[in-house]
């Protein structure tokens, strides 16, 4: 029967009390850890998904949206940009633009982003083929990690593309081309591992077709479309060779270094052209002190919550001295020092700060896996609730202050009790 | 074996007690009488060392506790005295054998499960090992009481009052359990009482 034991039993022994403590102490870690986890995946997701991009070519609109669209596949595009403008930065021999990667965008398969794009995209975000090969041909698609494994999709299984970013199959391309699967990516961790990849032009020859049919037509906006039919080459040219009259969604773009030059190819596209340019890193810090505000605001919140935790246990342990300062007395007459005393009951705090850490813990990663499943569905982004961080670890030694502070001042009283007198009262 | 010389004591507010000298050989049994008042308690947490005298000194088996400090005093308690209070208390989250355990691992001891049966077995409690103490009689709480006085061999047994609350009846079976268990120990008893029934029992008494 050691003191840790009697702590233990003592706590035991009045649960109502000590679950209001460990409540409030779970309440408090779990949603600053929650917060911790948030925000470190969030960041994490962005700047992996960054992929060393220095510029984002699309139709005028919202800057974050466009980059939210074009690089993290979280909105809708902003519109549609013409393969003239587009060219120029296309050029292999650009001066300024070590890799440019043209997006199409628009339709879906069962609410997986269809991305018309060239190899580049593949390399950009360093992805390695699994099974299979790239897709060469129109209609031919890659597809990412997530997908196959979300869908079931194995080599060589078709399916029809759906106009739109939903899951609608009334929105279904009933009459296209089937898109047939060659290619399955290893997964790399970044928004690649959720997308369907095929050739620009397949996206074209989707919506010709579909413009032959009498029915079935559809608010084309934000569509990458072609004014005139082409017919279905098996080798898709470059784009360079492409109708300039025909569409993209967006071009990201790689500098060969930070020149003067590329800084101020931003400024000329969104004064000079029908196009805007973002910034990828501007806009995510923007998003990032947009999200900071209420974070704050969450962190202060989980800081009262804490804080009333703490309250809770020193009143709980300094209401009940009067119970048990007998209890106590009689310890003291069995031999226990006044020292051990003290610990007895800072024991307790701590017992409550560590319980509560753990259930604090459960609570956020456990939410943690709960969010994560609906990201994966709304967003496509996959989160973890097993992640730790050693923040967290950070977390337990607070909760330990503050249980230990909480303790002290009864822990002091504790050892402090005159056995003789409260003997002799009797009580 | 105890010995007290010249105590004398001075509460806060200046009320100053004298008591007499105190001597009891190893394994005698005495009886220390004393009307309401008269400071027995006040004594007998003199001699345990739960209070230090004003004047004088108090001796145990040798070791004069007076001139022991702090934690050292508490061991020494823990090791060589038991005490049997008037109302027997115990640690409520804790059961029987738990309250027995934790008073031998208090006093430095490692806790001796063997020891704590049969010790209650010879108590005739034995049945009650795993029961919460509130839920014990009057009766079967004085005899845990008694067991957690004698858990630790202690050389010293002091009992405050322990048949002021008892019939006839019970104050005859503690006080023969208390003089048995004692004897059987071998340790030196003092019973503290105002209660005159006590008197034919003991043939060893002082009188405050």
């Amino acid at each position: 029967m050691n003191l840790i034991t009697l702590s233990w039993k003592n706590l035991t022994s009045k649960p109502w009390m000590t679950l209001l403590s460990v409540v409030l102490f779970a309440l408090g870690v779990g949603l600053i850890s929650l917060l911790f986890l948030l925000e470190h995946q969030l960041q994490e997701k962005f700047e992996k998904n960054l992929a060393g991009i220095d510029l984002v070519v699309g139709a005028k609109g919202s800057p974050l949206q466009l980059i939210l669209s074009s690089m993290y596949h979280i909105d809708a595009p902003t519109g549609n940009i013409s393969l003239k403008e587009a060219k120029p930065f296309l050029n292999p021999k650009h001066p300024l633009i070590a890799k440019a990667v043209p997006l199409s965008m628009g339709d879906s398969y069962r609410a997986y982003r269809i991305i018309g794009t060239t190899h580049d995209f593949v390399d950009l975000y360093e992805a390695e083929i699994a099974s299979g090969k790239i897709w060469e041909q129109n209609f031919e698609v890659t597809i990412g990690h997530g997908v196959a494994l979300d869908l079931g999709l194995k080599i060589g299984d078709k399916f029809s593309s759906s106009h739109g970013l939903m899951d609608d199959d009334d929105f279904a391309h009933d009459d296209a081309e089937s898109f047939v699967v060659v290619g399955i990516l290893e997964p790399s961790g970044s928004v690649i591992d959720q997308l369907i990849l095929c050739t620009p032009q397949s996206f074209w020859l989707v919506h010709d077709h579909e413009e032959e049919a009498p029915a079935g037509e559809h608010d084309h906006d934000s569509h990458a479309e072609g004014a005139h039919p082409t017919s279905s080459i098996p080798h898709p040219a470059s784009l360079l060779k492409e109708d300039p009259n025909k569409q993209i969604t967006a071009l990201l773009l790689k500098f060969k270094g930070k020149s003067y030059q590329a800084l101020n190819m931003q400024r000329n596209i969104n004064e000079n052209t029908e196009m805007q340019a973002a910034t990828p890193a501007i806009e995510i810090t923007r998003l990032f002190n947009l999200m900071d505000a209420g974070e704050q605001a969450l962190r202060i919140l989980a800081m009262v919550i804490i804080f009333v935790s703490g309250l809770s246990v020193f009143i709980s342990l300094y209401s009940s001295l009067r119970d048990r300062r007998y209890e106590l007395a009689l310890m003291r007459v069995s031999g226990a020092t006044p020292a051990q005393l003290f610990l007895l009951i800072i024991m307790e705090g701590l017992i409550l700060a560590i319980v509560g850490w753990t259930v604090g813990m459960v609570l956020s990663h456990g939410g943690m896996q709960i969010f994560a499943g609906v990201m994966k569905t709304s967003y496509r982004y996959a989160f973890s609730g097993l992640q730790f961080l050693p923040r967290e670890w950070y977390l337990l030694f607070g909760a330990l202050a503050i249980g230990f502070v909480a303790a002290v001042i009864p822990a002091i009283q504790a050892s402090r009790t005159d056995i003789s007198e409260t003997l002799a009262e009797g009580k | 074996m105890l010995q007290a010389s010249d105590i004398t004591y001075t509460y806060n507010g200046g009320l100053k007690l004298v008591f007499p000298n105190i001597s009891c050989p190893t394994g005698q049994h005495w009886l220390l009488l004393g009307q309401s008042g008269s400071g027995k308690t006040t004594l007998l947490h003199l001699l345990a060392g739960l209070r230090t005298p004003t004047t004088g000194s108090v001796s145990i088996g040798g070791t004069d506790i007076s001139k022991l400090r702090a934690s050292r005093l508490d061991k020494f308690r823990g090791k060589n005295i038991g005490i049997v209070f008037q109302e027997p208390h115990f640690m409520r989250a804790l059961n029987v054998e738990e309250n027995l355990a934790l008073t031998q691992s208090l006093s430095g001891q490692k806790v001796d499960k063997k020891k704590i049966h049969t010790l209650l077995d010879r108590l005739n409690i034995a049945h009650k090992l795993k029961s919460d103490t509130s839920a014990l009689s009057q009766g079967e709480k004085q005899r845990v009481a008694i067991a957690r006085a004698l858990i630790n061999d202690p050389v010293l047994i002091l009992a405050d009052e322990p048949t002021s609350a008892l019939d006839d009846k019970n104050t005859r079976e503690v006080i023969s359990l208390l003089e048995e268990q004692a004897t059987a120990a071998g340790a030196t008893l003092l019973v503290v009482t105002h209660d005159n029934r006590l008197r034919e029992q003991f043939p060893n008494q002082i009188t405050l």
